[in-house]
């Protein structure tokens, strides 16, 4: 397939895992222990599983999984409130189809479209607001979630709605940002990260510009990647590169497709369609300021939360799940205490066990063969003595 | 015995209506002719033209054939009814031939029973039927009894159909999903993921055009063939919902190996690769209707894919992979990249990723 061959070939990655090779040892002396990158982006950690990356990676490096799975960061509460718009009788209540297994309290919309909601999956905020004209007896809600990634097609279809003087769509807003995560990760303690592989759609919307003030006021390289195999190699390269000369600068692998400054009409959609919030919760990593938008005052006809009453209560993260250790590279999935037990993607009890992108989800399902074989056997042998 | 002949020997009821009511499912004159000018007149053949309750089989016929009875049923509820590359007419014949044919039985009988939506036209409703004839006379098996209801609009999605088979077992073959051996080697009948592919492509809220057509079509004849060639299959299963991804962990469970792929080997369209990459879906769960999963002794497998290339079914077959010991019991894959991955069963329904 074109545009995508390319990036997976074998004998290319053959020598890149070579240089990598090379280039790690060196860096690993330098450090005195196994080098930390971090891939902040779900697509970047669903991809290194999909394609074995890891196993084939030199052991002097170790790849933390970061948070960027909008599914797996979204809050309880919030689902909660899904659920509760989802169930009024005068709402089709629209989302994309991997947030519909994301756990609330009682249910997940799943559940909610089980028991008798008219819950409708969407591929686009366009699809949605299509429903709307064909059914202008309802309220069709859309459930706008993701990164910068999504965001501007999310506002470009409240631009669309009002051009089209469509008065009965609205949005449940959920977006979250970037940088504002990242520099809260970055600012923990304990934090045992050298270097970060950006996100590269993200950037396609935002430009370099933010990962440039991350990289410089933080000190640490920031590469940002594209979602192929190569593209993942040749940017864990670049920033052992950085690493090896003892650099610390944002530079872009993915510059086939992210310009320097972003999008501009993107950008500008979002700039009108959006405003920061002044705090969002983040499944798994608590509240973070100024990490979320909601929708301006200028359309907030279009904003669901004030359209109709939403509980937004927060519901802490149960006690015994140790996502945020994950994230932060202090341990790995499957150290996690409930991981494959109480914490499985049937039953995901954390952020990173609900979507494919997951970390935990990512492990169980495509994991690292020796530790998963280990851990199966012993679960195996435990079911047979039960 | 002609069928031609079967259905002249009576005069078969005329349906004279362009969509299917209430009074169609009454019981009455409507019922009968319904019965009579769509179903009768298609299936065309002798158990069915005696109009009783049942068919009746002789048992001698059976005997002769094998020495056990397969039997099997499956529900067929597909949205779009009538997709590229089939219907649901052709789905509920081809599904039930091939549950019965990969125990190693040759399928002989069939039941047709369906549940009609008030309001669905007639000349759909023949043009599934018409589409039930032609893949039971592909597959040589006649469809002898059947049942109609009728459900008032809203009650049921256009139209299911409930298909039962039997067949008989040649004494010579044991096939089960616990017999996989370290060493056997894994083949599959063709490309992955077609039917899936073109079901999500013809559904309407997803605006692709492609050219990806179902694999939907009875197997048997391939089957049989490839039983003449190896009466030792060890596992043999269609890989229908959950793809081959889901019979491969079935049988590592229930045989306690391993098995290893190599996705170099697996045969894809690019067009549902195309597919795969743009929803974020994994072929190798992606529904099938045409496609087998067989685990056979290495010594047979060149025998086998040689008959099995003479089939049009058969004619892309390839080796995915081996089965190996574990003691985890797991489905790994070698990537094309060069990696190694586990294949694990699905929670749910694979969901499209946002981004």
């Amino acid at each position: 397939m074109k545009y995508v061959d390319e990036f997976r070939d074998p004998e290319k990655a053959k020598s890149l895992f070579c240089e990598i090779e090379k280039i790690s040892k060196g860096v690993r002396e330098k450090l005195g222990r196994q080098i930390q990158l971090m891939e902040f982006c779900g697509g970047h950690t669903h991809a290194i599983f999909r394609f074995g990356i890891e196993q084939l990676l030199s052991k002097d490096i170790e790849l933390v999984h970061g948070p960027g799975c909008p599914v797996c960061v979204l809050p309880m509460g919030r689902v909660d409130d899904c659920v509760a718009l989802a169930e009024r009788s005068d709402v089709i209540f629209t989302t994309f189809g991997d947030a519909m297994r994301v756990p609330g309290s009682k249910k997940n919309l799943l559940q909610c479209k089980a028991e008798g909601a008219d819950i409708r999956m969407v591929y686009s905020p366009l699809d949605a607001l299509e429903l709307a004209k064909r059914y202008p007896e309802k309220e069709v809600i859309f459930f706008a979630l993701g990164f910068e990634t999504t965001m501007p097609s999310t506002a470009l279809t409240v631009l669309q709605a009002e051009a089209d003087g469509v008065t009965n769509f609205s949005l449940f807003c959920n977006h979250i940002t970037t940088v504002p995560i990242l520099e809260s990760l970055l600012d923990s303690e304990n934090l045992c990260i050298d270097g970060f592989i950006a996100p590269g759609h993200v950037s396609m919307v935002v430009g370099e510009g933010p990962f440039e003030h991350i990289s410089s006021k933080y000190k640490k390289p920031i590469v940002i990647s594209g979602f192929e195999p190569l593209d993942i190699l040749q940017s864990i390269y670049m920033a052992l590169a950085q690493l090896e000369s003892g650099r610390a600068q944002m530079e872009d692998q993915y510059s086939r497709v992210v310009p320097k400054d972003g999008n501009a009409p993107g950008l500008n959609a979002m700039q009108r369609v959006f405003e920061l919030r002044d705090y969002s919760d983040w499944r798994g990593l608590g509240t973070v300021d100024k990490s979320g938008v909601q929708v301006t005052n200028e359309f907030a006809r279009f904003d669901a939360e004030r359209k109709f009453p939403v509980a937004n209560v927060k519901i802490e993260d149960p006690s015994e799940c140790q996502c945020g250790d994950v994230l932060k590279g202090k341990i790995k999935p499957w150290q996690c205490k409930v991981f494959s037990s109480k914490c499985t993607p049937e039953n995901p009890l954390g952020a990173l066990m609900v979507s494919s992108e997951g970390a935990c989800a990512a492990y169980y399902n495509f994991g690292n063969m020796n530790e998963l074989q280990e851990l199966r056997k012993s679960t195996e042998i435990a079911d047979v003595t039960k | 015995m002609t069928t031609s002949s079967n259905s002249q020997k009576r005069q078969l009821g005329v349906l004279n209506s362009d969509v299917i009511t209430l009074s169609h499912g009454s019981g009455g004159k409507a019922m009968r002719d319904l019965i009579e000018d769509v179903f009768v007149r298609a299936f065309d053949n002798e158990k069915l033209s005696h109009m009783e309750d049942q068919a009746r089989i002789e048992l001698s016929e059976l005997q002769a054939k094998g020495d056990r009875l397969a039997f099997t049923t499956d529900s067929y509820v597909i949205f779009p009814t009538f997709f590229p590359g089939g219907d649901i007419g052709k789905l509920a014949v081809s599904g039930t031939v091939n549950d019965l044919a990969v125990s190693g039985a040759k399928p002989l009988y069939m039941t047709c029973s369906m549940i009609l939506e008030e309001g669905f036209p007639v000349a759909d409703l023949r043009k599934i039927v018409q589409s039930m004839k032609q893949t039971a006379d592909r597959a040589g098996v006649a469809i002898v009894t059947g049942d109609t209801k009728v459900v008032e609009k809203g009650s049921a999605d256009k139209v299911f159909i409930n298909t039962a088979g039997i067949g008989v077992i040649d004494s010579r073959f044991n096939v089960s999903s616990s017999n996989a051996q370290p060493g056997d080697l894994v083949i599959v009948n063709g490309t992955l993921g077609d039917h899936g592919a073109a079901v999500i492509a013809a559904r309407q809220d997803l605006a692709f055009e492609t050219n990806v057509l179902s694999d939907c079509a009875p197997l048997n004849l391939l089957i049989a063939d490839m039983f003449e060639a190896c009466q030792d299959i060890h596992c043999l299963r269609d890989a229908t919902r959950g793809g081959v991804a889901t019979i491969l962990n079935e049988f590592v469970r229930d045989s306690k190996v391993g098995i290893k792929l190599a996705e170099k080997a697996i045969s894809i369209r690019p067009e549902v690769r195309g597919i795969c990459e743009i929803l974020g879906l994994d072929p190798l769960y992606l529904a099938n209707e045409g496609k087998i999963v067989s685990i056979v002794p290495p010594a047979y497998a060149g025998k086998i894919i040689d008959v099995m290339r003479r089939h049009e079914e058969g004619a892309s077959c390839s080796i995915i992979g081996e089965v190996v010991e574990s003691a985890s019991h797991m489905v790994t894959m070698e990537t094309s990249f060069g990696g190694e991955r586990v294949v694990d069963m699905l929670v749910g329904d694979q969901l499209p990723r946002i981004c």
